[in-house]
């Protein structure tokens, strides 16, 4: 069962850009596309668990701050060293003007 | 020769293993041996001197291929294993036992290795740091109330210091030039770094010269031209690195500051590549300046861009340098060559983060550095990276003010 989480507004994160969410103990990254789509991910590099939310956005990637690790966001794919696992996502929909993530039961 | 004897790769450090890696994901299919003289899997150094030494019970270290990942792509690990020749003409790598393995095409990742101190007494307690088990022996003597001394204020010394004090130990760091950081870092960066470890109760002592080193196994004192003396139950050394060379000397391939490479990596022997730490290489957004590099990311990027021209792709190497630091809580990058500008414009982001811009003569865009708490600088120092590698020419108010970098990217439609 999926259980809809309010995360923030829908004004708060920049077109190609990415925001921190805490929640229950666990951290998501949430991002804006240049086309003002929103995705989730998990908030922690694969890597060495740094926060993306502190990365750079571009187009569907988001870059890692310490390393420079790859994902897509839309996907959690990992696309380039040295990250080798992938994130994992979340569905995502925007009510009025606030996101909602979907986390599980 | 039988075709599939396939490529030799000497260094199993982050270059070697990252090119391996990087081999298969290209699609090449012959046989792939690297040989590493250290007993570990290929593991990365930069927790050696932060985690590692910060965490009793920190795993060892991140491993870069691990046994799993070195079976499902079939690649021959021979580890323990010291390549003592290279025949050339015979096309095959000599280890020190005497045997000999045949290569198609070779690649050499044999990084470098810490400056020795001259004239200093045989001890257990001074100490150096590039591999895991320098790590875990360092590792031991860092306690609450040990006296960690630590000689030069370079990245190695001042990581060091770092979680040495952190984890109580009292520290003192000495550095005969008159700052610390004095190679590619501005002075800006060096004073905010030095404050935050005088902060944090480490003794900073620079432009002072060690006269004498008196060791046991218990105890180092270290004589000062300033007059002090400083007794420590441990001394780590970080007085820089050298390229190792040896085996690319032996074979009498050409050496200039590391092994020479050019923009594509070939050194002069035939079927014979470099990368990494080892190598110096000239560099074409800075006029083909020779560089050589001692950073991860440059180590990770020569072996992928290694691996594909070793299957054919004659790519030139052009990313721009890059490096970083942790400290305490504070992160410090540098992208770019920060003694190729002329004119710094100074960006403050708030908590005592700032990025640094350094332009040429042209007002090009050079070299970006940054400090600050967490990741604060990351993001623009990336961006900064990006416009550096675009060769771009940024209005200098919207560097000073905190405009977006992004709009100052050309960007494909
Ligand atoms: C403690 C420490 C902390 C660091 N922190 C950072 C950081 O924060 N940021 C950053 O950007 N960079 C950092 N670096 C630098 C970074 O780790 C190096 O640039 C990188 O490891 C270089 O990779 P390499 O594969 O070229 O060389 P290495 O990692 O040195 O690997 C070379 C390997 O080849 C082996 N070898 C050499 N000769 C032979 C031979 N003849 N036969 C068989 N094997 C051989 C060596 O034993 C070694 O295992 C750090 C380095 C150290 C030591
Ligand atoms: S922590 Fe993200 S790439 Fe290393």
């Amino acid at each position: 069962m999926t259980n809809w989480v309010d995360a923030c507004a829908a004004d708060e994160i920049d077109q190609e850009d990415v925001v921190r969410f805490d929640h229950a103990g666990r951290t998501f990254a949430i991002y804006r596309s240049p086309d003002d789509e929103y995705f989730a991910t998990d908030g922690l590099c694969t890597h060495e668990k740094i926060h993306l939310a502190d990365g750079l956005v571009m187009d569907d990637i988001v870059e890692c701050p310490k390393h420079n690790g790859r994902f897509s966001y839309k996907t959690g794919e990992a696309r380039g060293a040295p990250v080798c696992i992938n994130l994992k996502t979340y569905q995502v929909k925007v009510e009025g003007d606030r996101v909602m993530i979907g986390i599980g039961a | 020769m039988s075709g599939d004897t396939g490529i030799i790769i000497v260094g199993a450090g982050e270059c070697g293993a990252r090119a391996a890696l990087s081999l298969r994901e290209n699609g090449y299919r012959q046989a792939i041996t690297l040989i590493g003289d250290e007993v570990h899997l290929p593991y990365e150094r930069p927790p050696l001197s932060k985690q590692v030494l910060l965490d009793e019970a920190a795993r060892p270290a991140s491993i870069v291929l691990s046994d799993i990942m070195l079976a499902e792509r079939a690649i021959r690990h021979v580890s323990g294993a010291s390549a003592s020749a290279i025949d050339t003409l015979g096309k095959q790598v000599i280890l020190s036992n005497g045997r000999a393995l045949s290569y198609d095409k070779l690649l050499l990742t044999t990084g470098a290795t810490p400056r020795r101190l001259p004239n200093a007494p045989a001890s257990s307690r001074i100490l150096y740091l590039r591999t895991i088990d320098d790590a875990l022996a360092l590792r031991s003597h860092i306690r609450a109330n040990m006296h960690v001394a630590v000689l030069g204020g370079g990245f190695i010394g001042l990581e060091v210091a770092a979680s040495a004090r952190s984890r109580g130990a009292k520290v003192t760091v000495i550095e005969s030039q008159e700052r610390i950081l004095k190679r590619g870092v501005p002075e800006p960066i060096a004073e905010t770094i030095t404050a935050l470890h005088r902060r944090n109760g480490v003794i900073v002592k620079c432009g002072v010269a060690v006269l004498g080193i008196e060791a046991d196994e218990r105890h180092v004192g270290i004589s000062l031209s300033d007059g002090d003396k400083v007794s420590a139950d441990v001394l780590i050394v970080g007085i820089g690195a050298q390229p190792r060379t040896e085996l690319a000397v032996q074979a009498g391939i050409a050496v200039d500051n590391g092994i020479a490479v050019n923009e594509r990596l070939e050194t002069s022997a035939a079927d014979i590549y470099a990368a990494g730490d080892c190598c110096s290489f000239p560099h074409p957004l800075y006029g083909g300046r020779r560089l050589r590099l001692e950073a991860w990311r440059n180590a990770q990027d020569q072996g992928i861009l290694a691996a594909a021209n070793l299957t054919g792709a004659a790519r030139s190497y052009q990313a721009v340098p890059y490096f970083w630091s942790d400290q305490y809580d504070h992160t410090l990058q540098i992208a770019g060559l920060v003694d190729e500008g002329q004119l710094v414009v100074r960006r403050d982001l708030g908590d005592g983060a700032f990025i640094l811009f350094h332009l040429d003569d042209e007002q090009r865009l050079v070299a970006a550095s940054g400090v600050g708490p967490g990741n604060k600088i990351a993001k623009d120092i990336k961006l900064s990276e990006m416009l550096i590698a675009k060769r771009v020419i940024p209005p200098i108010e919207a560097l000073a003010a905190e405009a977006n970098l992004k709009s100052l990217l050309p960007r494909a439609a």
